[in-house]
């Protein structure tokens, strides 16, 4: 088998073991001592968020180690199941239910089929489902003959569809990008470490946004949206996330300055994806949403940052890779 | 959430873990194919319908029960079968309607030899042709029950009046705990007249048993029991 890592990828993964190695050692040793002024329960969610990482890292890198038609399916799963959560948490009228069945085993699986097709389809993986699907949805809403909120139902299903599975296909649709400077497709290695460094980017956004909420939380952005988001989080999360992907530029195409902008840019859009799911959950009532999903892995509440930031951060690549401003 | 209500303490029960019934292994032995067909069918079922088991005030126990569930969709029976652990499981006998199981190859061998069914020919039930009798009698002392009440499945998720069968039930067999179940959301997973599922998330709460209490009339024991399953949506 011709694993797909180059060197630079393969230090970036070692690199984040051995972070992650350190910070579960802290934690051990924060939750052996009785005498700190710590709140235990500080220290659990610490270790159980360490954990998180472990398991997201340690799937992805092995994922990524098999190539892209692992990834695309591994991907291709993961927004199968996100979508299963957003359209659970969003009802939707007897009505909808054929439109649904064609929306999880038609739309979702051809998506990742393109994807998995390569750069060659992007004319067709780019519109499929904002145009297509979504003409559909209304089509088939309306065969099936309830008027009642018909646009409110559509547009339920529509939303759930882009989020989850055209946004989060962009992420394994990194794995077939010609880039300049890169070797010849086939040989996706570098590409993995492009993947790698976008979700780590993100998550290291949505992890520190967490931190700088529970230090200085002072302005909430939303309080009928998120009670716990704040301004100073939104700062301190997109500022920390940036400075991690400024720092790991090599792994990157882009120049330090360049990577610096990209960074700053996909934190903000993982931002306001995290904003927008607290919206949705919001409006739905937590004890809906509780005995429901409560329980299962919640696959949609790790990823929504990922599937806001991943077409800008795929575009935005392209683009400068086609500007020749990467040579 | 685990400690057992104050009514099931006053009967000895079987407890599931400690000392299982020498029946309950007898139902356990089963050909091959049929446990391997079991195991991979409550599995599916249990991914497919995204189905969550909650045990409210109520444990999994060998012991005779009857599982009465709200019902929406053709999947119900299956779910509840799937989600009870499986030693509980091998002993829990689903009462499903005989012109829907009894139809092509695949439902009637599932019928017969997975779940165990108890089919019911819905047409034929009358007062003095009661189906209660040969559910009593094919249960024993070893089986439990799993039954939907409301006699047919509801096509919004509502849930309708329960008709009479639970309480001739529990008259004849006071013993039998009777656990009220919850379905909730499979009424989108597969509402009523379509034939494909679509994969979303539910959730199936347990709740504490009730009993027939001395002299209750039928209506107020079938309310109770209906109560008994709604208060499970909050909880």
């Amino acid at each position: 088998m011709n694993f797909s890592f180059d060197q630079k990828s393969l230090w970036l993964v070692v690199g984040v073991a051995f972070v992650l190695a350190v910070a579960t050692a802290i934690g051990q040793i924060l939750r052996r001592r009785t005498d700190t002024s710590l709140n235990q329960a500080t220290i659990d969610v610490f270790i159980h968020r360490i954990n998180g990482w472990w398991l997201m890292c340690s799937v992805l890198a092995v994922t990524l180690l098999l190539g892209r038609t692992v990834t695309v399916v591994l991907f291709g799963l993961v927004s199968f199941w996100a979508l299963r959560e957003f359209i659970t948490l969003t009802p939707t009228r007897t009505a909808d239910h054929r439109t649904l069945f064609w929306v999880f085993f038609f739309f979702t699986p051809l998506q990742y089929l393109l994807i998995g097709m390569g750069e060659s389809q992007y004319g067709l993986y780019s519109i499929m489902i904002p145009v297509y699907a979504v003409l559909f949805i209304l089509a088939r809403a309306s065969f099936s003959g309830d008027p009642k909120r018909f646009l409110e139902r559509a547009a339920k299903i529509q939303a759930g569809l882009i989020v989850c599975v055209y946004c989060l296909s962009y992420a394994p649709a990194l794995m077939s990008l010609k880039i300049e400077g890169y070797p010849a497709p086939g040989n996706e290695g570098r590409n993995a470490g492009l993947l790698l460094f976008f979700v780590l980017v993100v998550q290291m956004g949505d992890a520190m946004r967490y931190v700088w909420d529970k230090a200085a939380g002072q302005r909430v952005i939303a309080p009928a949206i998120n009670a716990t988001k704040t301004w100073e989080g939104f700062t301190g999360g997109i500022g920390s996330a940036t400075l991690l992907g400024t720092a790991i530029w090599w792994v990157t195409p882009f120049p330090v300055w360049m990577a610096t902008l990209v960074s700053l840019l996909i934190s903000v859009m993982g931002f306001c994806g995290g904003l927008t799911m607290s919206a949705i959950k919001r409006d739905r009532g937590v004890s809906d949403y509780g005995t429901l999903i409560e329980g299962h892995v919640g696959v949609l509440d790790r990823l929504d940052s990922i599937c806001f930031a991943a077409p800008i951060f795929f575009h935005i690549t392209r683009f400068l890779s086609g500007s020749g401003w990467l040579t | 959430m685990v400690n057992r209500s104050a009514t099931s303490g006053a009967q000895s029960r079987r407890p599931v873990s400690s000392s299982p019934a020498p029946a309950g292994d007898a139902a356990t032995r089963r050909p091959l194919d049929v446990s391997i067909t079991g195991v991979m069918l409550a599995a599916a079922a249990r991914l497919f319908s995204g189905a969550r088991a909650r045990w409210v005030n109520c444990e999994p126990d060998t012991c005779q029960r009857i599982y009465f569930a709200n019902h929406t969709s053709h999947l119900d029976a299956l779910v509840i079968w799937s989600a009870l652990p499986h030693r509980v499981r091998a002993l829990a006998r689903p009462v499903a309607a005989k012109d829907y199981w009894e139809r092509g190859i695949v439902r009637p061998y599932l019928a017969k030899n997975v779940f165990h069914a108890l089919l019911i020919d819905r047409k034929k039930i009358k007062v003095h042709n009661s189906p209660v009798r040969m559910l009593l009698s094919a249960i024993g002392e070893t089986y439990s029950l799993i039954i939907f009440p409301e006699g047919g499945r509801s096509l919004d998720g509502t849930v309708h009046p329960f008709k009479s069968g639970l309480y001739y039930l529990c008259k004849k067999r006071p013993d039998l705990e009777a656990v009220p179940v919850y379905l909730d959301n499979m009424n989108r997973v597969l509402p009523r007249g379509e034939v494909l599922p679509v994969p979303l998330l539910s959730c199936i709460t347990f709740g504490p048993p009730i009993f027939l209490e001395a002299g209750e009339t039928k209506q107020s024991f079938s309310q109770r029991a209906r109560q008994a399953v709604l208060a499970l949506k909050e909880r």
